[in-house]
């Protein structure tokens, strides 16, 4: 065990090293973060889309793509009637009229990429009436309308088709241009406003409104064509591929290990039974399988990993490892053990097994990102589980959205990064181990 | 315990430590791993008594099965037939535990000392494995054994050595620790495949005075493997001479080195380097021809087919019996059948 500690002290001496198990532990504690932040099942509830994250942009960038740009990308500009409205009531014969007045400052080179109203009423019987007003900065009135709201309804600025014929342009670029006819529009910097008039018929009843002007940047990762923020994906992302790659690559190296020495100790006939099942095995071609599999049967993470570790236990590894181990269950050495009366655990754990350990270690570590990329390569063909956030999963997204033909470059960018990440970790170790592991391998 | 006679006949008086009866260990040949095409009969046949405290020599050509026979001594390879006995006790009826404890009575000497010793674990570590799989873990206890071990080997003083990976010893030095390795136990019985065979020359002698002292002091019976007969009158009381799997003749040393009745002794011995320099030059070998094969040895006699004194339509035809000639000295060949 001494010199396995003195080799963990020779690692520290080898700057790649160090920079692997930096990256590493980068990833440890993004899964660790990831986990304790979002609880699993909130992930998936989460992953799964939907109404809670109808107040993100879709396909926004990440927020700080903004530092690398002349002309700086809007953030989502939000506004509650609650918080921000400037609200004024007056009351006249059983009707109440009620003024919101939601202002907020628009200074950037681009156009929101949409504008949305959310409406939540509260009535008994009479519907209150809604009328609105878009006022310019330079001091322009627009109508959009009057509406009897539902109790919970959304008014997309940005897809009312009468608006639109009436701008020009989609809402959310009509309403934010000053030259309404040009047909390069501009965005008008400087303070907006939204007035919603609002004409209650109950004394109870209410309107709450939730204005959104939705953004094309957000937070650190960015969203989806779904609105969902990436960042679930690629922290979650982390601890799956992490423990997909760690299963798999202990799962297949210990199996490898096991039956590679229970050959090689037993011989005759069992070595060569597994000799032939490995030739065969090595040629049929692991990814084409799992296609397979993922198509007719399922798509399960865990269903994915069993085929794996299956086709692991016959890999080439076997003959590697028998390679290694059948100079040393014929030295004259474990004869003279046998003789001495040393029984089959104690040759095999004693004498056989360490001399593997300093190719198998190194091996181990390096073969675990090639899982993390099989995992990725199948979710990006589409046969990622369906239901867990993974760096492959927004791979395949990005790839069924043209992320790239529509410019959408952090899509596909952000989780290659976290797969080249953790290749480049676990690479850059594992070579180090192999060559202090390995000194004769040593290339000086 | 031992002071009787077993039912197969073996008189086991108490200076009797292991006697063997009929032995054969054959190894199955086989094609692609598959397909059996025959038997190598590595040792096909053996019958002989070792007593309490002396030296055998087992002599013959490479491939003629005496590795084989050791290994089949050690409990490595099964015997295919025949009985090996250790003081009175059948070992075929041994279970786990006495094959265990059979197993601590014997030592083993290899050929080639490096590739004898791992080279992974330091001699303190190769010295204490015996102990440590013969349930000794009391460590002030082992370590004083490894160092008694490593003085009788006359590795001294023995801090010097603990500590050393095999490959940073001398082949002398790493023979006299499969001594130390072989010795740890306390066995009865010392198996010395050729000790000397893979050293330097100049330490080959220190090294089998070295054994044959330890084997005086100790009284162990010592079981040599050798091909090479000008080494043994020094050193063995008896000898055996082996072809083909079978023991051809045995003798006292001196009777066997000056009387020698098979043909295949005499051939040996006269290809031994003259000790008169005038006929140094003189090349001697071994009779013409190949040794036999094991797979389908010749019919009669094995030796036959190259001996100079093959008596037509009886060496070929039919297998000699050992034929006593003195005490203690007998040949299995025609030649001296008692007229
Ligand atoms: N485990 C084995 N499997 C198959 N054949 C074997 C095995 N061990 C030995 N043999 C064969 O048995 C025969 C005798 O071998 P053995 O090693 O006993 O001879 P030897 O007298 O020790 O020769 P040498 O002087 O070269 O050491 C050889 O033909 C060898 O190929
Ligand atoms: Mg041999």
């Amino acid at each position: 065990m001494n010199r396995w500690r003195a080799a963990l002290q020779e690692l520290k001496k080898y700057p790649t090293a160090v920079a692997g198990l930096l990256l590493i532990a980068f990833l440890l504690g993004l899964s660790a973060y990831a986990v304790i932040a979002i609880p699993y099942r909130q992930a998936l509830e989460l992953w799964r889309g939907g109404e809670h994250w109808q107040a993100h942009p879709r396909n926004a960038a990440p927020a700080w793509t903004n530092l690398f740009r002349r002309r700086k990308l809007p953030p989502t500009v939000r506004l509650d009637s609650v918080d921000n409205g400037l609200a004024e009531q007056d009351e006249l014969a059983g009707l109440r009229r009620q003024r919101i007045t939601l202002p907020f400052t628009f200074n950037y080179f681009d156009f929101p990429s949409e504008i949305n109203l959310f409406l939540e009423t509260e009535f008994t019987r009479k519907t209150p009436l809604l009328s609105i007003r878009w006022q310019t900065p330079d001091g322009r009135q627009i109508d959009l309308g009057a509406y009897r709201p539902l109790r919970r309804q959304r008014l997309s600025l940005s897809q009312d088709r009468e608006l639109a014929a009436r701008l020009g342009h989609p809402g959310h670029i009509g309403l934010m241009t000053g030259s309404a006819e040009s047909e390069h529009p501009t965005v008008l910097r400087g303070d907006y406003q939204v007035v919603l008039e609002i004409l209650h018929f109950e004394p109870g009843s209410q309107l709450r409104a939730d204005f959104i002007v939705y953004g094309r940047v957000h937070g650190l990762a960015g969203t989806d064509h779904q609105r969902r923020d990436l960042l679930v994906a690629l922290l979650w992302g982390t601890p799956i591929a992490l423990l997909f790659g760690l299963a798999a690559a202990l799962g297949t190296t210990l199996t490898t290990l096991v039956i590679a020495t229970a050959g090689v100790w037993y011989g005759g006939r069992i070595d060569a039974a597994i000799q032939r099942i490995t030739e065969v095995n090595m040629i049929l071609p692991l990814l084409p399988v799992l296609v397979m599999v993922g198509t007719l049967y399922s798509r399960s993470l865990w269903l994915m990993l069993a085929v794996v570790v299956a086709f692991g236990l016959f890999s080439a590894g076997v003959k590697m490892y028998r390679a290694m181990l059948l100079p040393v269950r014929r030295a004259p050495f474990v004869e003279a053990a046998q003789a001495y009366g040393a029984g089959s655990r104690r040759i095999i754990f004693r004498y056989m097994i360490p001399r593997v350990l300093p190719v198998l270690v190194p091996a181990f570590v390096t073969l675990i990102p090639t899982f993390v990329f099989l995992e990725a390569s199948l979710a990006v063909l589409g046969l990622g589980d369906p239901l867990l956030p993974t760096w492959g999963k927004i791979l395949n997204d990005a790839q069924q959205q043209s992320a790239l033909y529509n410019q959408h470059y952090y899509w596909v960018l952000t989780p290659a990064a976290m797969l080249m990440l953790t290749g480049l970790g676990f690479a850059l170790l594992g070579f180090a181990m192999d060559r202090i592991f390995n000194p004769r391998l040593r290339s000086d | 315990m031992s002071e009787f006679a077993t039912g197969d006949g073996v008189n086991t008086k108490d200076a009797t430590l292991l006697s063997v009866r009929q032995l054969r260990t054959w190894f199955e040949l086989r094609r692609w791993g598959l397909l059996k095409v025959g038997d190598v009969r590595a040792v096909d046949g053996l019958d002989f008594e070792m007593r309490r405290g002396e030296a055998v020599a087992f002599v013959g050509e490479s491939g003629c099965g005496k590795s084989s026979l050791a290994r089949t001594l050690l409990g490595l390879y099964r015997p295919t037939a025949g009985s090996i006995w250790i003081e009175g006790e059948d070992m075929a009826g041994f279970d786990r535990h006495q094959l265990h404890l059979y197993r601590r009575k014997i030592g083993y000497v290899q050929q080639d000392p490096y590739a004898a010793l791992p080279p992974f674990m330091q001699v303190r570590r190769i010295l204490r494995e015996p102990l440590i799989v013969h349930g000794n873990r009391d460590r002030e206890d082992q370590e004083r054994k490894i160092r008694a071990a490593l003085r009788e080997v006359r590795l001294e003083p023995p801090e010097t050595y603990l500590t050393k990976f095999p490959h940073m010893l001398s082949g002398g030095q790493q023979q006299r620790v499969v001594i130390a390795r072989a010795l740890i136990l306390k066995p009865a019985l010392i198996i010395a495949d050729e000790p000397v065979s893979m050293l330097d020359a100049s330490v080959r002698v220190e090294i089998l005075n070295l054994l044959r002292q330890i084997q005086q002091q100790r009284n162990l019976t010592l079981a040599f493997i050798t091909h090479d007969l000008s080494t043994v009158r020094y050193f063995a009381n008896r000898i055996m001479v082996m072809y083909a799997g079978q023991i051809v003749e045995r003798a006292p040393v001196d009777t066997l080195l000056d009387q020698p009745r098979h043909p295949y002794t005499q051939a040996l011995l006269e290809a031994l380097p003259d000790p008169d320099p005038d006929n140094a030059q003189k090349i001697r070998r071994l009779p013409k021809g190949e040794p036999p094969s094991l797979v389908s040895p010749p019919s009669g006699c094995r030796f036959h087919p190259r001996c100079p004194h093959a008596i037509k339509g009886l060496c070929e035809i039919k297998p000699p019996p050992e034929f006593p000639i003195a005490p203690e000295h007998g040949a299995a060949c025609w030649l001296n059948q008692p007229s």
